[in-house]
């Protein structure tokens, strides 16, 4: 597989996403500065977490504004995959590739642990290696990650198995506990929590390898 | 007066009738008496600088000398007593004098650290005040070309009942998560004690720790005469003039006033300067770097060019500014954030530039390296101030002050505790002392990076050298209290604390940072605690083998007369050759075995237990054994690294039986113990370490009982674990959310 992890100013998950790529996914990993107009060939485009821009205006907003994005919108459209982890599930909700917003926590502080999270679609080039219906402990950071959308949309969700991973207790407020969803055509997921920072043993947990995994037999 | 101008005045010919202006206000003032005291400088000082200069100083000099001269930045109270520290070893590859300490770790890596206090202007506004601390503290390191990777912080609050401490903490913690979550380096862990001692004056230290290549480390002497000077980074506001002189005042009544004195951080702008920096440092065009911390421009610099041994001439037109109109008084003085001063290679200047503007920083050639060791400013086509360096670094005013030692405290004797020790226990794991902080930690990534790998909670913090399978575990430790009843052994007993949470982990220490948070220094008990302190650190550094490779003193932490703790936060770092031989204070196995390695508790006198269940701070502190504490260190860290036991725990706050209950919380699972007296069970004597091994594992020391069930058990007596689990936990957000 061949994947490009998008940085812009103020992403700081970039590194984290890449390892976690090259070590797990053992993917052929190059960094795309958010200035390019064009993308690389490759067959995942990631969008890393951070602050891109500072958050400033409202999250992900100026960064889905950066010449590469639309690009990624592009690509996004025509089938190739698109993973956007915290800020980057921020920036998909921004463009539109992906319904709704990102709001502020319920709980207005900024949060920072390992959540469970119960797996709602266990299919996909994303999310084939976990289990139905089984719970998974991923980290969430974020002070912006409460999932708002319309009822319609949230049905639409649901009715079409979009919603990836639900959170399995309380954490920021959002809407049906919607954790992580997918596009209609499968090929782009957005979450808030972290996968790539439970890869290994000594992190405490490997649940985040399962995406990674999951993409390599997908996308070779 | 034997310095000539270095510019031709065609350089900077006044830019218009604004500037002319501009610089007949900051020439207008008259010095007097008045304004030398606004300017926080004695009589005597004042007298001094005219004789340096050989004339009345202008304005600007003035402002000047008073920032470099404030004890902030001259540590005109403490330098003498500093000295006494050691600072030297063979790990030490740079100490105390740099902006941050540099530590060698092996095969060409090393870690540069150091912890600073934002004491005052947190009090005053907590979430930027707790922000630009964390921001300045990175700078620190990042100037000498590490990556920051951790993240770290020792806070104190004053009672929580205090109708200031809710607003104060809940400010705190979201700046310092607001700075450091945004810039992406994770934030390991830290302590935060509440005590009324600090109700007027809270104490916010923060610590960066940072990883470098040996052959990639940037010091900031100035060298090269005819070098450019850059100035990189934001642009320079009106915020945070005489911060540095502020912080070197005691507050009263009024002192919400100079909320203006405290600058705003700006993090995205932090994230864009590291990585700018990083990039041109990973070429070889930079001849030295230093970040504008306390006294900004000012002291960055003077001190670039006194540590040179050269002279500096700035021309200010050049500076980058956010407002209209700037004198130089407020562009020297000003403490605006993000901004970084580079003497750059000749001829390097475009190739700097064009990594500026890919980041999006400003980025101006300001001046240049003279031979004249003078600090010579031009503004306007006007030379604004000629000042010899001399006076303004290392032969800044120098106070011996007067001190005298903290009286020695008689034993207390003939405790009748009241209660069982199983109810004692759940009122102390849910008391202000040691209930869970997680509520704040979890306001702070602690995880971006992905190297960490000892989260916080635990005895030291863990973060991998990326790559590699090293790991550097950090600790920040201090008993306030201690302190106060005995100043000699509470610097010991600081320093044995950090030396044992990083023990407890299987790492070997390695050096240490300090922050010496004290009170008004003019005060001969509050100079005594001061050089108690530093006497009892320097005992213990020496026998522990942890060096101060940097630090920082605050003086003057004191409202309308009352003093803080004494505080000498310390900050220490110690090495994991190999992460796999590591361990935690987690309970593993249901039958491990539980021993106390070192001797049975007796010491109750300023424990946690006589302070919250007895409601007394009698009595002196337990004495600290350096022999002892080194050869209980020694043999703790062979046996986490011959893999001989399942967990380990410092014992300090609370004694043996609450750090039982810590481990039997963090693992889930319960203890059965032997019967325990309260001196045993609550005591807090030196020296001592919780462990677990499965039965069968000889181990040197007292087998107190075994892992599991889902109570703590004491003789005959128990309390369920989620009981006491309910009161640790929930005591923080409780008040936090009440």
């Amino acid at each position: 597989m061949k994947a490009a992890v998008i940085v812009f100013p103020g992403s700081n998950c970039d590194r984290d996403m890449a390892v976690a790529l090259r070590d797990v996914a053992k993917a052929d990993v190059q960094m795309v500065w958010h200035g390019e107009a064009d993308l690389p060939d490759v067959d995942l485009i990631a969008l890393p977490g951070g602050f891109s821009y500072g958050d400033y205006l409202r999250t992900g907003a100026i960064a889905a504004k950066s010449p590469v994005m639309a690009a990624v919108v592009k690509a996004a459209a025509q089938g190739r995959h698109v993973l956007g982890v915290c800020n980057g599930f921020q920036m998909l909700t921004e463009t539109g590739i992906l319904p709704g917003a990102l709001l502020r926590n319920a709980g207005l502080d900024y949060v920072c642990r390992d959540v469970p999270l119960t797996v709602e679609a266990a299919d996909g080039a994303f999310c084939g290696d976990y289990e139905a219906g089984g719970t998974i402990r991923i980290p969430v950071a974020h002070h912006d990650g409460n999932y708002f959308a319309d009822e319609g949309t949230l049905d639409e969700l649901e009715g079409e198995g979009r919603i990836a991973f639900r959170y399995a207790e309380p954490v920021n407020g959002s809407a049906r506990d919607i954790a992580g969803i997918r596009n209609r055509r499968g090929n782009v997921l957005g979450m808030m929590p972290h996968p790539e920072r439970l890869v290994d043993r000594d992190q405490g947990g490997t649940d985040g390898r399962g995406l990674f995994t999951a993409l390599a037999k997908a996308l070779g | 007066m034997t310095h000539s101008p270095i510019c031709p005045a065609s350089r900077h010919i006044p830019t218009g009738p604004d500037a002319r202006a501009r610089l007949k206000r900051s020439r207008m003032s008259e010095i007097t008496p008045a304004l030398v005291a606004e300017h926080g400088l004695s009589p005597e000082e004042y007298g001094v600088i005219l004789t340096a200069l050989g004339r009345t100083p202008n304005l600007t000099e003035l402002g000047i000398f008073s920032v470099m001269w404030s004890e902030h930045c001259s540590y005109k109270s403490s330098r003498l007593h500093l000295k006494k520290l050691p600072t030297t070893g063979p790990q030490v590859i740079c100490g105390p004098g740099e902006n941050a300490g540099i530590v060698d770790i092996g095969d060409g890596d090393a870690v540069i650290f150091k912890m600073e206090s934002h004491n005052h202007p947190s009090f005053i506004e907590p979430y930027q005040g707790a922000a630009t601390g964390v921001g300045g503290i990175l700078r620190d390191v990042f100037t000498m070309g590490a990556r920051p990777v951790a993240n770290m912080n020792a806070l104190r609050f004053g009672d929580p009942g205090h109708p200031k401490t809710r607003h104060l903490v809940k400010g705190v913690v979201a700046g310092i998560g607001g700075y450091g979550n945004c810039v992406g380096v994770p934030t390991v862990g830290g302590e935060t004690n509440f005590h009324p001692a600090y109700n007027g004056n809270i104490l916010v230290n923060a610590m960066t720790v940072g990883t470098v290549r040996t052959d990639r480390i940037f010091y900031s002497a100035a060298a090269g005469i005819g070098n450019p000077v850059i100035y990189v980074g934001s642009k320079t506001g009106r915020d945070g003039i005489h911060g540095a002189t502020m912080a070197s005042a005691e507050f009263t009544e009024d002192s919400e006033e100079k909320r203006p004195t405290v600058q705003v951080g700006d993090p995205f702008t932090e994230k864009l300067l590291i990585e700018a920096c990083l990039e041109l440092m990973a070429t070889d065009a930079i001849v030295a770097i230093q970040d504008m911390g306390a006294a900004g421009l000012t002291s960055s610099s003077v001190e670039m060019a006194d540590k040179g041994g050269v002279g500096i001439h700035l021309d200010l037109d050049k500076v980058p500014c956010r407002e209209e109109a700037m004198t130089p008084y407020e562009m020297m003085l000003s403490e605006s954030q993000e901004r970084m001063l580079m003497v750059l290679k000749p001829g390097r200047e475009d190739e700097a530039r064009r990594i500026f503007e890919k980041w999006e920083l400003d980025f101006a050639v300001i001046g240049e390296v003279t031979d004249t060791k003078h600090l010579v400013l031009s503004f306007g086509g006007e030379t604004v101030c000629d000042i010899p360096l001399g006076p303004l670094g290392d032969n800044a005013p120098l106070y011996d002050r007067p001190h005298v030692p903290t009286p020695a405290r008689q034993p207390i004797g003939g405790l009748a505790p009241r209660n069982g020790v199983t109810d004692d226990l759940v009122t102390l794991m849910g008391c202000p002392a040691l209930a869970s902080r997680r509520w704040i930690w979890e306001q702070y990534d602690h995880m971006v990076m992905a190297d960490t790998i000892g989260r916080p909670g635990g005895d030291a913090a863990i973060v991998r050298v990326h790559g590699t399978k090293k790991a550097i575990a950090i600790t920040t430790d201090c008993n306030p209290r201690y302190c106060f009843a005995d100043p000699v052994e509470g610097g010991r007993q600081a320093i044995a604390e950090a030396y044992r949470n990083l023990t407890a982990v299987g790492a070997t220490p390695l050096a240490t940072t300090d922050c010496m948070n004290f009170g008004n220094p003019e005060r001969p008990e509050i100079m005594g605690q001061f050089v108690g302190c530093i006497e009892g650190m320097a005992e213990a550094c020496a026998a522990l083998d942890m060096p101060i490779v940097s630090g920082n003193v605050s003086l003057y932490n004191e409202t309308n007369g009352v003093g803080i703790l004494p505080t000498p936060a310390i900050g220490a770092v110690g090495l994991l050759k190999d992460y796999d031989r590591r361990t935690d204070i987690a309970f593993k196995t249901a039958g491990d075995v539980i021993w106390l390695v070192g001797a049975p508790g007796r010491h109750l006198d300023q424990s946690v237990w006589l302070w919250q269940v007895e409601g007394r701070e009698d009595g002196p502190p337990p004495p600290v054994d350096l022999a002892a504490e080194k050869a209980m260190g020694d043999y703790i860290r062979n046996l986490i690294g011959n893999g001989e036991i399942t967990a380990a725990h410092d014992i300090s706050d609370g004694g043996a039986l609450v750090a039982v209950a810590e481990m039997a919380l963090a693992g889930d699972m319960g203890a059965a113990l032997t019967p325990m007296s309260h001196a045993e069970a609550f005591g807090e004597d030196q020296a001592r370490y919780i462990v677990t091994a499965p039965e069968g594992v000889a181990i040197e020391g007292t087998r107190l009982g075994t892992v599991g069930g889902a109570s703590i058990a004491v003789g005959g007596t128990q309390v369920g674990l989620a009981d006491i689990r309910t009161a640790h936990r929930d005591w923080l957000p409780d008040i936090m959310t009440r």
